[in-house]
């Protein structure tokens, strides 16, 4: 499916081209603004933002491959990023992540059947003071236990 | 004691309450004098880097070329993905204008003119919180063109924030540079460093968020009240993030040279159920880790803890206690850095992999004693032999890990094979794996 930005996109991505001194440098954030456009990085995507920088697409590939917070296929609506690392796991992370995985029935990278939970397992989130934590999309809860977040789901999937 | 990088003021992080608590009058103050001064009461100051190394801020900010027809940069690296390392993010939430006051003082100091602010990807409400602060900044004069006004000099500088994507290499510096060119994080050969050769071939300095956040109250304090905080050779403060097994998990900001065992049983409460503690790594994962009964009369500071053959890292003290499984603690960390590895060196692409091979079969109980010696000479030959530390960081918790558990490990293997079996290995093992150049 083609990919263009919105133009409301293009103006924030005027403002991101002004911080650097090659347009190549905006393609971090330039992605991001897709992301956020399109949910995930698809190859249509890639195009159009190396067209616009004026790279090649082997170019923006290579960052989206090399950086994991671009999605690479479609994520849920709510997308659940678990810490596993070892402060999170010496509080209990496994058993938080192994009850998320029971409790939604899929597996690291999964998505739901409706689409609206997906699972990633992820490195420190810097959160270690304050484990077990887990992200959704953009926010994080932490000092979790089992209840916390089953409270957490509950509400996402009660929207 | 007194705090420098979080100090406890309300609301600090709005600009009109730190400039009532005398904020951005430290740059006022340095753009008074000349650069080479600044920088003299920076080495002076003894301030050394708050992102691992330890390397004195002064002598970095020195090798910047005087003369030079390149525009030159400043980054600042708030990457934080260490595991165990959360200090970072208090400060764009708790104190974000001093990090800017900060970071103007010091592109004055090198006489760069841009700073990119190098912020982790995952860190949404940090980067919001700091982007706030940083308009705030430019909204009130203090950056950008309007410095010239609110100042009265001629200097001025720009900061940008650059956010991450979720790779923890990106810490390494010049890795940073290469994601802030808008490239894969593929650290790159030294020499040249970055003060010669850093963002786009132009010359660059590359401090940690804490590290800059110290410099305003140094010079309005004066570099020997600093020089006095802490341990003479490692000055200051730092701000200790405890995790694992404490009942007060957090940020501490004490001096240097504080006791470990302090910042344990005192500060973060000590450890739940009163249980001992089997091991604690003092500086983020990838620095080697102390055994529970090694703790005693260990100082927390650069020098001290390379005397007990570890180092200070990024002052995250991750705490475990006697019920840790190590074996399965040390497989965990090890599949962080086979995760993070950028696969440039095949010692650390693939040895970090093959580690990772060997834990796992430890965790499950497939292993034999033999592979305890396998793991250690594969550490051993990622070590030294790689481009960038990332190597270093993933060899060290293995290699001290067994070196200082091995009765812990070897005995956890040895559960797993048949007795006779076991004997035999654990026989031939000194002659097939020389223990290379492991002491305790
Ligand atoms: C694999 C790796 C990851 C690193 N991650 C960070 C980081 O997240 N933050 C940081 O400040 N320094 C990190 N460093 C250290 C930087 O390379 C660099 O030494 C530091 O930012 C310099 O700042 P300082 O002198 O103020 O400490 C990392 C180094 C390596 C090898
Ligand atoms: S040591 Fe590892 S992370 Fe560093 S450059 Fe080599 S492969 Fe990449
Ligand atoms: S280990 Fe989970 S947030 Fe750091």
């Amino acid at each position: 499916m083609e990919f263009k930005f919105t133009e409301e996109n293009l103006a924030k991505i005027e403002g991101i081209l002004k911080k650097y001194p090659t347009k190549k440098a905006a393609v971090m954030a330039v992605l991001y603004v897709a992301q956020e456009q399109n949910g995930w990085i698809s190859g249509e995507v890639m195009k159009e933002v190396a067209l616009l920088l004026k790279i090649t697409t082997e170019d923006v590939l290579g960052v989206v491959t090399f950086y994991t917070m671009y999605h690479q296929k479609p994520a849920g609506k709510y997308h659940l990023q678990v810490c596993t690392n070892v402060s999170c796991m010496l509080r209990g992370a496994y058993k938080l992540y192994d009850h998320i995985k029971e409790k939604l029935n899929i597996d690291n990278g999964g998505i739901t059947g409706d689409s609206v939970f997906s699972l990633e397992e992820v490195e420190c989130m810097g959160s270690c003071g304050t484990a077990p934590m887990i992200a959704v999309n953009e926010d994080y809860y932490e000092s979790l236990n089992l209840e916390k977040v089953d409270q957490i789901i509950g509400s996402l999937s009660g929207k | 004691m007194e705090k420098i990088v979080l100090p406890d003021i309300k609301d600090l992080h709005q600009i009109k309450v730190y400039e009532s608590n005398g904020g951005y009058s430290a740059a006022k103050k340095a753009f008074d004098q000349s650069p080479d001064d600044i920088i003299d009461q920076i080495k002076k100051s003894g301030l050394r880097g708050r992102g691992g190394a330890a390397f004195s801020a002064g002598l970095k900010w020195s090798f910047m070329p005087k003369t030079t027809d390149k525009p030159k940069y400043l980054c600042i690296n708030g990457d934080e993905s260490e595991p165990g390392s959360f200090k970072d993010r208090q400060i764009f939430e708790f104190n974000p204008h001093q990090l800017i006051e900060g970071i103007l003082i010091t592109t004055y100091a090198t006489q760069a003119k841009i700073t990119y602010v190098y912020i982790r990807g995952e860190y949404h409400k940090w980067i919001k919180l700091f982007e706030k602060a940083l308009s705030d900044a430019y909204e009130n004069g203090y950056v950008g063109e309007k410095m010239k006004e609110k100042f009265g000099t001629g200097f001025y500088c720009d900061i940008f924030v650059h956010k991450g994507a979720g790779a923890y290499i990106c810490g390494e510096e010049s890795a940073l540079m290469n994601s802030i060119e808008g490239k894969r994080g593929y650290p790159r050969v030294k020499p040249p460093f970055p003060a010669q050769n850093g963002l786009w071939g132009c010359p660059t300095t590359i401090n940690n968020v804490e590290t800059i956040t110290n410099v305003p109250s140094i010079i309005n304090k004066g570099w020997e009240w600093f020089s006095k905080i802490g341990e003479p050779k490692h000055p200051g403060t730092l701000l200790f993030g405890v995790s694992g097994h404490v009942n007060k998990p957090g940020v501490y900001e004490l001096p240097t040279g504080t006791l470990l065992t302090d910042i344990i049983y005192k500060y973060a409460g000590g450890v739940p159920g009163d249980k001992k503690i089997l091991c604690v790594i003092p500086g983020g994962s990838s620095m080697p880790p102390l055994r529970g009964d090694q703790l005693e009369g260990v100082k927390m500071d650069a020098e001290s803890l390379k005397a007990y053959g570890t180092a200070i890292g990024t002052g995250g003290v991750i705490v475990m206690d006697e019920d840790t499984d190590l074996v399965k603690v040390l497989a965990r960390i090890t599949k962080f850095y086979y995760h993070e590895s950028c696969g440039q060196c095949t010692p650390c692409r693939e040895g970090t992999g093959w580690m990772l091979k060997i834990l796992n079969r430890m965790v499950k109980g497939e292993a034999s004693v033999h592979d305890v010696d396998l793991l250690v000479s594969v550490a051993n030959n990622i070590e030294g032999n790689t481009i960038c530390a990332l190597g270093e960081a993933a060899a060290w918790p293995v290699k001290y890990m067994v070196a200082r558990f091995r009765d812990y490990f070897e005995q956890r293997m040895s559960k797993e094979v048949v007795l006779p079996v076991a004997n035999k290995v654990h026989s031939m093992r000194r002659t097939a794996f020389p223990l290379a150049d492991i002491k305790e």
